[in-house]
């Protein structure tokens, strides 16, 4: 019942270390004869990966247990019905002695040996044997006994054979001495087979139950084995596709809601997140082909265009300045970038502090304010009081500023009518800080709102104004760093950007 | 001004002595972190620009040495590490000021000198510049006779102006040390407040003192 003895064939374990994968050898079904040793070798190795996998071993040692254990509870109830049996037998035997001596203290030696004739005749009588102090046969059923049974009072086994028995066959039984008064001595015992009888039943239930547990034990594990290697095997191959690199691939789920669906659960999830990574590495780099190479494009066609055209020193400065202006863009969208990449890569986590964002409000305002004003455009700051965020007050500063400089450009040109305002807004609700710009210009389309978070994205009309395009996915990307979101909606006319954020504690005095 | 640069990039180190050379200064030059510290340790320096990549010893190692030394020589770090928290560590190493790749050279011009003369210090509580006198005690502004009123931002900033009177600070510089903002507020949100500073300092008087340094920045200075 140990391992040892059920392994299959001894070597399975290191051809299965030498050989290629299982998936392959399946796949390896019509193949030339050159082939076909792999294919055996991919055969024994599916039955060494079998053996070798967690769940057979499980299984093993289970078994070992329960083997274990059911040899303890038949041994133990072979043991007690020993005890039991034994326990009749001697009861049996004391009232026997005790019922013939009260005979021989009635009737003498004559009447004792009568009713030990009487009793023998019965069916399935006890043995009796008495004799004198000599040791002569008086009466009684044995004909023969081991020497010196009958010399020793008191209890003891004894092999013996019946007188009336035609055959040799020698039985064990249990007997017990007594002298009786005048020096004769009887004999009473009880045949053992009974013993016997059970020891070979508990014998036998024990190889048989060990039988059964090898087998059941066996095929349950290789039962329970197959059907996780089975997902184990689909869940590998669906792993190896996504390491081609097919991140579409999910993992297969059965549905059932055990460890391996929860394990494939989380396995898609992380997939998920790292598609949607890539995907976002993905536009990244194609936007910044796109909107990186049109500028660098323009910075090199002037440089070439002073080179060929340019004659005098003034129209060399003027290339140069437009090149410098140029650069100076292209770096600030860089700059962009790059607080983007670091926000979502979730690295700007250091430096985190308690602050309040209500003054960071008022001091945006303060800093726009001269500017909106320049532009015509009345900027409103309306912040609470205190307004506790836990974050990167610089980050939020930043992706406020965005949101303002962008209400400044966009928001004010269709409210040339007499005044437009921009109102900036800090308040508390429930326990999100919501951190609001919102402006009476054209707004933008609801289709388009999603769109304009993504990065450099410009819509047509915004075209003309300069700007990296990147203000809205930068404030965004700031605003999910910080757990909030930015979202988008109407002013009636106009449009509203918030960031919302998850409201603190304010700190406490001491820190 | 005699300058120490520490650059390892030998085009950028040689384009940056040229430049301080032809504005008047004197710049040594070290390629390597050993050698600058060797250098910062037995010259006389005004400012050390340091890079904050070097080879052999990096830049805030040397800052760092110089410091437990007792070398207070001014230094300005210039790194391609540009975000709040590299900038944050630099200064904690003992930097004075930071830079980020790329900077255009007058930034850095403007930086080195106002570290310079830093070192000199003026700390006064009045600053005056020509007829104009700000009292950072009482926060009163007066230019001749009159009265300034200046919101509490304009305050701090003509007070950054005049403290560095006769130097150029870059729009930078201002939104640093005035407002403590390190971000690009994309559009030029400093010149708007300056040009309200101006309003109230400059209007109406024949010498204005406020000046703009054209592809660089501002500068206050009695222009007589």
């Amino acid at each position: 019942m140990t391992a040892n003895n059920i392994a299959l064939p001894g070597d399975s374990d290191a051809a299965g270390l030498a050989s290629p994968p299982h998936g392959e050898g399946r796949a390896l079904a019509a193949q030339p004869p050159s082939q076909l040793a792999r294919k055996f070798a991919g055969r024994t190795t599916a039955l060494g990966k079998l053996l070798r996998t967690t769940a057979f071993k499980l299984t093993l040692v289970y078994m070992t247990v329960f083997a274990l254990f059911a040899a303890f509870l038949l041994g133990y109830f072979a043991w007690n019905t020993r005890r039991l049996i034994t326990e009749q037998i001697t009861e049996t035997v004391d009232a026997e002695i005790e019922g013939l001596s009260e005979q021989y203290r009635l009737g003498g030696i004559r009447r004792i040996a009568f009713a030990i004739e009487n009793r023998s005749r019965r069916p399935g009588s006890s043995l009796y044997l008495l004799t004198t102090a000599a040791g002569e046969g008086v009466a009684g059923n044995v004909g023969s006994l081991a020497t010196g049974i009958i010399d020793n009072p008191g209890w003891s086994e004894t092999i013996y054979r019946r007188v009336d028995e035609q055959d040799s066959s020698e039985h064990h039984a249990l007997v017990r001495v007594d002298q009786l008064p005048g020096g004769f001595r009887l004999l009473v015992g009880r045949d053992l087979e009974e013993r016997e009888r059970l020891y070979d039943i508990v014998l036998a239930a024990g190889r048989w139950s060990g039988a059964i547990v090898l087998v059941l034990g066996l095929a349950g594990g290789f039962f329970v084995t197959r059907r996780v290697l089975t997902r184990i095997d689909a869940m590998s191959q669906t792993t190896r596709t996504i390491m081609q690199g097919d991140l579409h691939e999910r993992l297969p789920i059965a549905g059932t809601g055990d460890e391996l669906d929860r394990l494939a659960g989380n396995l898609n999830a992380m997939l998920e997140r790292i598609e949607a990574l890539m995907g976002g590495l993905k536009e990244v780099s194609d936007n910044i082909a796109h909107d990186l190479k049109t500028p660098l494009t323009r910075l090199r066609n002037n440089c070439e265009e002073a080179l060929r055209a340019a004659k005098s020193e003034g129209e060399y400065r003027l290339a140069l300045e437009r090149t410098i202006a140029e650069s100076e863009a292209l770096i600030r969208t860089f700059d962009a970038l790059l607080v983007i990449a670091r926000a979502e890569s979730g690295h700007a986590r250091d430096n985190m502090v308690t602050f309040d964002a209500a003054e960071i409000a008022r001091g945006i305002g303060e800093l726009y304010e001269p500017l909106a004003e320049e532009k015509g455009v009345t900027l409103k700051v309306e912040a609470a009081a205190v307004a506790w965020v836990h974050g990167s007050r610089e980050l939020i500063s930043q992706a406020l500023a965005n949101l303002v400089d962008n209400a400044i450009k966009y928001g004010a040109r269709a409210g040339s009518a007499d005044h437009a305002e921009i109102v900036l807004a800090a308040a508390e609700r429930g326990d999100r800080v919501l951190l609001s710009v919102a402006d009476g210009g054209p707004g933008i389309a609801e289709a388009d709102r999603a769109r304009v978070l993504e990065r450099f994205v410009r819509l047509e009309q915004s075209r003309s104004e300069s700007g990296s395009g990147l203000g809205l996915s930068l404030a965004s990307a700031i605003a999910r760093l910080h757990g909030g979101e930015l979202t988008l909606a109407s002013n009636h006319p106009g449009l509203v950007t918030t960031i919302s954020l998850p409201r603190t504690a304010a700190p406490s005095p001491l820190a | 001004m005699r300058l120490l640069i520490i650059e390892d990039d030998r085009d950028a180190a040689d384009y940056l002595a040229k430049a301080f050379r032809e504005v008047g200064h004197v710049a040594d030059l070290a390629s390597d972190g050993e050698e600058g510290l060797a250098h910062a340790l037995d010259g006389q320096y005004d400012v050390l620009i340091v890079d904050r990549m070097l080879p052999k010893l990096d830049g805030l190692s040397i800052i760092g040495t110089l410091r437990n030394k007792g070398i207070e020589t001014p230094a300005l770090i210039l790194s391609a590490l540009g975000q709040v928290d590299d900038r944050v560590k630099g200064l904690r190493a003992g930097g004075d000021d930071y830079l980020a790749k790329p900077y255009s050279f007058s930034e850095l011009l403007a930086r080195t000198e106002v570290l310079a003369r830093r070192h000199g210090g003026r700390e006064e509580m009045v600053y005056r510049v020509g007829d104009l006198e700000l009292d950072r005690l009482s926060h009163r502004v007066t230019r001749g006779e009159a009265e300034i009123v200046l919101q509490p931002r304009e305050f701090r900033l003509l007070e950054y102006l005049m403290k560095h009177a006769g130097q150029v600070v870059t729009r930078t510089m201002l939104l640093e040390n005035v407002w403590d903002y390190h971000f690009d507020p994309q559009t030029n949100v400093i010149d708007v407040h300056i040009s309200r500073l101006r309003s109230k300092i400059d209007k109406g008087f024949t010498q204005p003192l406020l000046q703009t340094v054209r592809g660089a920045g501002y500068m206050i200075r009695d222009g007589k």
